[in-house]
């Protein structure tokens, strides 16, 4: 279990001063021109050793992310930007919300650092649109650093200026994804663009871009001011540093808590969330990272590691690192029927896969519910996902889809039991919408 | 030039190129409904999918996906069948499927590519999604149910058109193309997002439930509308053309068509002048071909060539108009114009009323100066070029003369004479512009050349020109922009006054103080016919316009799909119009009625056959046997200074949609007329 005194988030419960005051007491903003002092490519390299890996979802290397904008000597005359992907609007995933409240200025130092590491002299961040308390709070903490010339002109008197903007979003869930959440700063409809070229080339105003996730940016500092073999001592090989899980469902005591990566599933719950609501054994399923992961089944559950590999290796995704527990008391595939309902609303209509395909998933999925198909339509559902996934622009159809086969990966026999119970007139009772 | 491997075949292709280009030109189809070579890449379809290696275990979409030197396409493994299946199967699903009685049917891509590329049956059981159609005016029909959300259509009206008004509204199934705000697509253009559609969704609204593709017999010509001269398609069945459509020419018109060339065609078979009359007491009354020529032969006998004078109008053939001419000289007569509207327009040197850069050339200007024209409306499809020329090369436009809406950024600098003075001078900042442009463009319009000082406004803009350094040893950036498709033929065949020869101008005062006793119209209807006086009127077109209201004596001739005639266009390409159909009733190809009437009136033309007709023509001016070809034409001396009227340049054109016989006889062109020119105000009962 991770000590508190290695938590880079130290006021998650919002029992500290979130404002700058707090923030110099929790360390942050500390020396931070000595950060910056040690040059872009020094930091750009701790950032590799750290290990750190995305939080935003897709679990990709940020060292090796931030060092694909062009270097010093290779600019040529665009500025460069770095933008802070904080439309959290995953369903489960609420840690992003909680640095934004409670500690905006890891954040706010995060963007100057990171900014510093990828040679950007401004920063925009995209909160989204109904963070609005979580958008306030973060623009007092902007404020205030400016106040204090910890960003600005000379930020830190480190000879490196630097803004920083904040943006909000307008509620789709299509602008977290990173190329939709530029079109969308850039004034115009979001939707995604084709890669390549990829924002590192040409991003925001097509200049060289980084989008990063809010716990990515902000986890930055103290990665570099306590060291990359400090983070790199946490989980397992790969799957470095400590990471916020949140945890929602049918537990006693949902929660967020940062934790060390690769910690079992069960420990997770059993610790921080007090369990799952009437014991391990009233487990149904747990939906790993965020909604788009596919759900694992209970055997799994037992034994798994939260880390980008473990999950892996059971056809799932460490994601947002967001655990929605079910326990047997909920309708599975009614949960899961609600989450294509989901992805078909959010699907941003560009592709004909995603466009086309989410409605016709989710119209058998509601027949699905009261077994109102055919046997061979639980293959040909899956076919049809298959059919979605990876045939995209962007990864929305992916992560819309995956729920679907984890549900027909683990719980087939409960489809066609339905399906049967149907034909033969011995229909269950169902939960009401 | 990187080496790519397509379904194991080796093949160098140029750098820079897509997989999907890649795989045209190793002779691999790759089917798509989003992509097109003249629009920005959406890549949304997702019909265009291929295997590539290396690279991620998914299929890419090969519209977006630049090639890389050892890159290995394939196209033919299970794992693209499978992608394009699929993604077949979803544009399907909400398809209606109501090809039998969808007017894409048997030319749409959808149905193409489902033949191709589809399953046999569809697994979908639930509720087809049905869209409102939207409305995008008089030309274009939406059934948006039918619509895959390709957005080409969107992509043109933003990048070719440069009107932003057709956008994609709403998520997920929810999606749906509009116009922005409910309004017809407001673009001389607008018809070619018809083209564009790979489905059924936007179809040609006059030419709804009118045909299907395989009853037209199609023949390939030219569009004779404005001075652009664009190759088209004429559909027919049996004696009627059904409808236009745009044919490529990279160097006229790309794949374009203006709406106005597109859908005037309804007027071929209205208001035709479909026998010979003649008048008696006052009243036309119908005739036969001896009794109509006999009449003009009657009036003809003894009257001395000063008194008889030829107009030719903007529609005609250079056939025709060669056979005029030397019936004109055989009777002794050089009173002869073809600049109806009055345009001070020399008959040499070739330069000086050439669009010298050729319209394709527009594209590559970096500076561009227009002189009393409106290109949108003279030219729709020169329009494009200079957008182009702004969109992809940042040119700088300005113009003198009317502020106008042109689609891209054009400063007005004045209105007039004077301003043009200025730059001639270089008094004027934008002279140094033009002096320091790479490629600079000087556009001269009819409505700085047709007025009274159009020769001083000629020489004005020779004078341009030749101080800012217009004219170079590669580059030519004098362009002269016809109004009327006969223009340049016209010219370059010398229909203009001969010795002591009176102009337009004179012709028609002369027939008012009854100087001039025979006139002959060849198509001319935009002139002051009232103003003819007692002069003895024959008229020959084929339509009943102002010219034939006029006439004494009317010869029905054919329109421009009814025969084999020579067209010249505003870059001085010489192109072929073919016949689709017959001329209706007793009309006749044009030069053949001139032919005839000049054995009646004893002064026999000496060519019996088209080939003869142009034999003489070539042997009169050796352009004309220089087909589809724009050779450049010499920087000789032209135009006479003068003294400049200090009136503004005004566009000779007042509306688009209804510029000459065939368009103002157009209900297509009256509804346009309606909806974009005269405003949407209340429609009382009387009207139309």
């Amino acid at each position: 279990m991770l000590q508190d005194k290695d938590r880079i988030f130290q006021n998650l419960y919002g029992q500290d001063d979130w404002g700058l005051e707090g923030a110099k007491r929790r360390g942050i903003w500390d020396n931070t021109k000595a950060l910056i002092e040690r040059g872009r490519e020094t930091l750009v390299n701790e950032m590799k050793e750290s290990g750190l890996r995305g939080r935003g979802g897709a679990g990709f290397p940020t060292g090796v992310k931030w060092s694909f904008m062009p270097p010093e000597e290779r600019r040529d005359g665009r500025p460069h930007y770095l933008v802070v992907n904080a439309d959290e609007s995953e369903p489960g995933t609420c840690k992003d919300r909680e640095i934004l409240r409670y500690d905006p200025h890891t954040l706010v130092e995060g963007c100057l650092v990171a900014g510093f590491a990828m040679g950007a002299n401004a920063a925009y961040i995209y909160v989204r649109g109904e963070f609005y308390s979580e958008a306030s709070h973060l623009q007092q903490a902007i404020d205030e650093a400016y106040e204090a010339g910890l960003i600005g002109p000379n930020a830190c008197n480190s000879g490196w200026d630097f803004d920083v903007y904040l943006h909000r979003g307008a509620g789709a869930y299509i602008c977290g994804e990173e190329t939709a959440l530029l079109e969308s700063l850039e004034g115009k409809k979001g939707q995604p663009r084709l890669k390549p070229p990829f924002p590192a080339a040409c991003g925001l105003y097509g200049c060289p871009t980084t989008v990063n996730n809010v716990e990515t940016i902000a986890v930055a500092p103290t990665i570099l001011r306590r060291g990359p073999s400090w983070f790199a001592g946490f989980g397992r090989e790969n799957n470095t540093g400590t990471k916020i899980f949140s945890i929602s469902g049918h537990v006693n005591n949902p929660c967020n808590v940062e934790e060390e990566m690769s910690i079992p599933l069960k420990e997770l719950i059993e610790k921080h969330a007090g369990g799952v609501r009437g014991g391990w054994d009233n487990l149904q399923a747990v939906i790993p990272g965020g909604s788009s992961t596919p759900c694992l089944s209970k055997n799994i559950c037992d034994n798994v590691l939260m880390d980008f590999d473990s999950l892996r290796e059971h056809s799932t995704g460490l994601g947002t690192a967001a655990v929605i527990v079910i326990d047997k008391s909920a309708d599975m595939v009614e949960a899961i029927a609600r989450l294509s309902h989901f992805y078909r609303h959010e699907s941003c209509g560009q592709c004909t896969p995603c466009r086309e395909g989410m409605g016709w998933v989710y119209r058998v999925m509601k027949r699905m519910v009261t077994g109102d198909a055919e046997i061979e339509e639980i293959d040909m559902l899956w076919d049809v996902t298959k059919q979605i996934e990876g045939h995209t622009i962007c990864a929305l159809a992916d992560g819309g889809v995956w729920p679907v086969q984890g549900l027909i990966r683990h719980f087939r026999p409960e489809l066609e039991r339905r399906i049967l119970a149907r034909k033969t007139g011995n229909a269950p009772a169902q939960a009401a919408e | 030039m990187p080496t790519v491997t397509i379904d194991g075949v080796e093949i160098e292709v140029p750098a820079g190129v897509t997989a999907l280009q890649a795989c045209e030109m190793a002779g691999v189809e790759i089917p798509r409904f989003c992509y097109h070579e003249r629009l920005s890449v959406a890549g949304n379809c997702r019909m265009c999918l291929v295997e590539v290696s290396p690279g991620p275990p998914k299929p890419a979409a090969s519209c977006a996906l630049p090639v890389a030197d050892g890159m290995e396409i394939k196209t033919d493994s299970e794992m693209v069948k499978k992608a394009r299946n699929g993604v077949m199967e979803f544009l399907l699903i909400n398809h209606p499927l109501d090809c039998p009685i969808c007017d894409q049917g048997g030319e749409c891509d959808l149905q193409d590519q489902a033949m191709a590329y589809g399953r046999d049956g569809s697994r979908f059981e639930e509720h087809k999604r049905a869209v409102k159609d939207k409305h995008m005016g008089p030309l274009v029909k939406t059934i948006m149910t039918r619509c895959i959300h390709c957005t080409r259509c969107v992509r043109f009206a933003t990048e070719i058109a440069g009107v932003p008004e057709l956008g994609l509204l709403g998520r997920g199934e929810h999606a749906e193309i509009t116009t922005y705000l409910e309004k017809s697509l407001d673009s001389e253009l607008s018809a070619n997002v018809i083209d564009l559609c790979p489905v059924g969704a936007l179809t040609s609204k006059p030419y709804a439930f009118v045909s299907r593709p395989w009853e037209l017999s199609k023949t390939e010509s030219i569009d004779v509308l404005d001075a652009v001269g664009a190759s088209i398609r004429v559909d027919a069945r049996q004696t009627e053309v059904l409808r236009i459509l745009p044919r490529l020419h990279e160097d006229v018109n790309e794949e374009w068509l203006a709406d106005k060339s597109r859908y005037a065609c309804d007027a071929l078979s209205r208001q035709r002048l479909d026998r010979p009359y003649v008048r008696k007491d006052g009243k036309l009354a119908e005739a036969s071909w001896d009794e109509a020529f006999a009449a003009i032969a009657d009036k003809m006998k003894g009257l001395d060539g000063s008194r008889i004078a030829a107009v030719a109008g903007d529609l005609c053939d250079a056939e025709s108009m060669f056979a005029l001419k030397s019936l004109m000289d055989s009777v002794g007569s050089p009173n002869m114009d073809c600049r109806q509207d009055g345009a001070k327009l020399p008959a040499g040197p070739r330069a000086a009323y050439l669009m010298n850069s050729s319209i394709a050339g527009l594209e590559t200007a970096d500076a561009v100066l227009l002189i009393g024209t409106n290109p949108r409306w003279e030219a729709p499809l020169v329009n494009t070029r200079l957008r182009k020329a702004w969109l992809q090369g940042g040119a700088t436009i300005a113009a003198v003369g009317p502020q106008i809406d042109l689609t891209y950024p054009c400063e007005n600098l004045g209105a007039g004479p004077d301003t043009l003075k200025a730059i001639a001078d270089g008094t004027h900042p934008f002279a140094e512009t033009l002096k320091n442009a790479e490629r600079p463009v000087v556009i001269v319009g009819m409505g700085a050349l047709a007025r009274a000082d159009g020769d001083a406004v000629l020489a004005a803009a020779r004078a341009l020109a030749d101080n800012c350094n217009i004219v170079r040893d590669d580059w030519n950036g004098f362009n002269v922009l016809h109004t009327a498709a006969a223009r340049v033929g016209g010219l370059d065949l010398g229909f203009v006054p001969g010795v002591d020869g009176r102009d337009v101008a004179g012709i028609i005062a002369g027939a008012g103080a009854g100087d001039i006793e025979l006139v002959y119209l060849l198509g001319a209807d935009e002139i002051d016919t009232a103003a003819l006086g007692d002069a003895f009127v024959v008229y020959q077109g084929h339509h009943g316009d102002a010219g034939a209201h006029r006439a004494d004596v009317i010869l029905p001739g054919a329109a421009y799909t009814e025969k084999n005639g020579t067209y010249v266009n505003t870059e001085g390409r010489v192109q072929l119009a073919r016949q689709a159909v017959q001329p209706p009733g007793e009309a006749r190809e044009d030069w053949t009625i001139i032919r005839a009437l000049s054995g009646v009136i004893g002064a026999n033309l000496d060519y019996v056959t088209l080939g003869d007709v142009r034999a003489a023509l070539a042997a009169a001016n050796p352009v004309f046997e220089q087909v589809d070809q724009v050779a450049p034409a010499s920087w000789d001396a032209f135009g006479t200074a003068g003294d400049m009227d200090a009136a503004a340049f005004e566009s000779p054109i007042g509306n688009y949609y209804m510029t000459d016989a065939i368009s103002r006889a157009s209900e297509t062109m009256a509804e346009c007329t309606r909806e974009f020119v005269s405003g949407n105000g209340e429609r009382t009962g009387t009207d139309g």
